[in-house]
């Protein structure tokens, strides 16, 4: 798969700064990659005009699931496989089921949802981030433009950033080993020369 | 007419910027540890390998060892579990509860608060398992494995097998919230690193994070789904715990106030644990501008609720001891407050009822050093609560011949202290390798902390100004080395 390599990005300090930049640049028709926040910015999806999460929805499935598997699990081994006369209550004592059904049901349902999360935004140990800017998961916000996508020249949108605050403004081009790294050139990378930027010192880039 | 609300103190004090909060948790991480740090921890496993012995014992010779006997055949054991999982409730309620209330005071806490109850957690769980007497086969003991394994299924009717259900949905799932709010800021502390190794291991704990928009539009969803499943799951806890007692014949624990008691006593013991923790957190990691002593002042309050809510349920208890008229229940009570464990009931009346009433006075509850005291008398009364409800309903049975006083051996204080190490240890741990406060999210809050901001905000409302450099007083005293 041919990816994108050659971005434009903005930097900004203040999030109120990139939330109109980013409303005004949509209007103008310009096509946003995709924004790096240090923290959540309230209704940053909403101006990116990102659909809404379905998470819930998962939540839901992997809770349903759970509550269903310990009913049957629990009604078959006590009633069915087993029964067995317990304090002379009836083998299928349903209000006894209920804390452990609901304790089931949280389970399930905050794992299966949190592995969704990892898995579809393909979060996991091993991977390699593809970072525009390492500031930005210290104190900037970091907006990315493909220059393919757009019409606009890269000047005309350099342009429009700086207007819209955006307080650096540069082009940032990856190599294909970047945009598809491996984790084992990676590691071996890092370990025979060294670490070559950190947000803690100046050579962010 | 029209109201206008009081413009509240900014959460985070010292004019700090979304800088400054990077360089003031992180470098906590990145700095090599220091000589007070190596110290405690010294004690810690010191502690833990003394109590070590002592548990290796009970694990050889089997939990004779203990001052159990035939008529209290339940003691410190169970008195330290449920005052270990008591402890681990504020965590997720600071984190879970407090997020749906949209309280975000908790920004500053609900790291810490969050490893504690996982660790307390931890804690807890080793009281199940050692009074099995045979641990290492006590582990499947609990599953629910097929006959043909070589035992019959678990009974689903037992509250006991519902606490193991619980008690480890509970575990699991607080270790997953802590850990998906450690995700961005172990993120912010790879990007940091500057020596391969942490680069290395903090990107392999950062799973690879960006802070794309997409990611934190999914991710803020899963952490507000997982703080709604855990709010129930939280009071279902010890809801169950207290089945443990509640659905037993035994008069002093066949009461239906159990569930609410005990919950409110754990949400009050977590408090508690978190409130000494995180002052000595605060003074050693120079936290001030980020646990401000306005978060300590709503810590207190909640500890007044939630130890009027016990203060409340202890009369309950007696009150419908007598109104019963089931005269078991009322020498069960009886004995509580004059038997011969008269000095362990006075002892948690003091602690847990009239010890934190004083924080209604403003002075000692914005006060530090009363706020120490007092967070550790309190969890010393919950530990008696917990005893008194134990020992107190056992030791007089159905049977004046086989009364007892029940005493504790050198094993039951020392696996209790081994648990103390054990805690102490993972704590310590984590204040070292891992942020001790949510980074990203005190940075969502930063702005609305600006002093400028505050200034501007004291004015629409026409409030009497502070001068600017008060706000920023702080920062001189904690600036970034």
């Amino acid at each position: 798969m041919e990816k994108n390599k050659h971005f434009l990005v903005g930097v900004f300090s203040d999030h109120d700064d990139l939330l109109h930049a980013i409303e005004e640049i949509r209007a103008k028709g310009v096509k946003i990659y995709e924004v790096y926040t240090p923290y959540p910015v309230h209704g940053l999806e909403h101006a990116l005009g990102y659909k809404r999460s379905w998470m819930p929805k998962a939540a839901f499935a992997f809770g349903a699931l759970g509550t269903t598997l310990a009913i049957t699990m629990q009604v078959y081994m006590m009633a069915i496989d087993w029964p067995m006369i317990i304090g002379g209550k009836s083998y299928l004592a349903i209000p006894d089921f209920v804390p452990v059904t609901f304790e089931m049901t949280v389970l399930l349902s905050a794992f299966g949802m949190a592995g969704t999360f990892l898995v579809a935004r393909d979060l996991k140990p091993h991977k390699v981030p593809r970072i525009f800017d390492i500031r930005a998961t210290d104190d900037k916000h970091i907006m990315a433009i493909d220059l393919a996508a757009n019409s606009l020249s890269e000047a005309q949108m350099t342009t429009l950033l700086k207007e819209y605050h955006a307080e650096e403004v540069y082009r940032r081009d990856f190599t294909d080993e970047e945009n598809s790294p491996s984790f084992i050139s990676y590691v071996v990378d890092l370990f025979t020369n060294g670490v070559t930027r950190s947000s803690r010192i100046s050579t962010h880039r | 007419m029209q109201i206008v609300s009081e413009v509240r103190e900014p959460l985070v004090i010292g004019g700090r910027t979304v800088k400054d909060v990077t360089n003031d948790i992180a470098r906590h991480v990145e700095n090599p540890p220091t000589r007070l740090w190596l110290i405690c921890m010294a004690i810690s496993i010191l502690l833990l390998g003394v109590g070590g012995y002592f548990v290796g014992d009970l694990a050889w010779n089997g939990i004779g060892r203990w001052g159990l006997n035939k008529t209290v055949q339940w003691a410190w054991d169970i008195t330290n579990f449920v005052w270990w999982v008591g402890i681990g409730h504020a965590g997720t309620l600071i984190s879970a509860i407090l997020l749906l209330f949209r309280q975000k005071w908790r920004t500053s806490i609900n790291r810490a608060a969050e490893a504690m109850t996982i660790f307390a957690v931890i804690c807890a769980a080793f009281w199940p398992v050692i009074h099995m007497g045979r641990p290492w086969v006590g582990i499947y003991w609990v599953l629910p494995l097929p006959n043909t394994f070589g035992s019959l299924w678990v009974n689903f009717n037992s509250p006991l097998l519902w606490d193991v259900f619980a008690i480890s949905t509970y575990f699991s799932v607080s270790l997953l919230f802590w850990y998906i709010g450690l995700i961005p800021d172990f993120a912010t502390i790879r990007d940091r690193a500057i020596s391969p190794t942490s680069r290395f291991f903090y990107g392999l704990l950062s799973l690879g994070w960006t802070g794309s928009a997409k990611d934190w539009m999914h991710y803020e969803s899963v952490s507000l789904i997982l703080a709604g499943l855990s709010t129930p799951l939280v009071l279902s806890v010890h809801t169950i715990v207290s089945f443990d007692f509640a659905t037993s014949v035994i008069p002093g624990w066949h009461t239906t106030i159990f569930p609410p008691y005990f919950v409110a006593g754990a949400i009050f013991s977590g408090f508690a644990m978190v409130l000494t923790l995180m002052l000595v957190t605060r003074k050693v990691y120079r936290l001030e501008n980020y646990i401000t002593l306005e978060h300590i002042e709503m810590m207190n309050i909640i500890i007044i609720v939630t130890g009027s809510i016990v203060g409340i349920a202890y009369t309950t208890e007696f009150f419908i001891a007598w109104y019963s008229g089931v005269e078991y229940e009322q020498y069960a009570f009886i004995n509580r407050a004059t038997g011969p464990y008269w000095w362990a009931y006075w002892a948690m009346m003091t602690c847990n009822v009239i010890s934190p009433q004083l924080f209604w006075i403003k002075k000692i509850r914005t006060s530090i050093i009363w706020t120490f005291f007092l967070s550790i008398v309190v969890n010393i009364g919950m530990w008696f609560e917990r005893f008194v409800i134990i020992v107190t309903s056992l030791h007089r049975d159905f049977l004046p011949s086989s009364w007892v006083y029940f005493t504790p051996t050198i094993h039951d204080i020392m696996s209790y202290a081994f648990t103390f190490g054990l805690f102490f240890f993972l704590f310590f741990l984590f204040a070292k390798f891992f942020p001790v406060v949510n980074m990203a999210e005190v940075k969502a809050i930063i702005k609305d902390s600006n002093p400028k901001v505050y200034r501007a905000r004291r004015t629409l409302v026409n409030e009497p100004l502070p001068p600017l450099e008060e706000l920023a007083v702080e920062k001189e005293k904690t600036e970034v080395r």
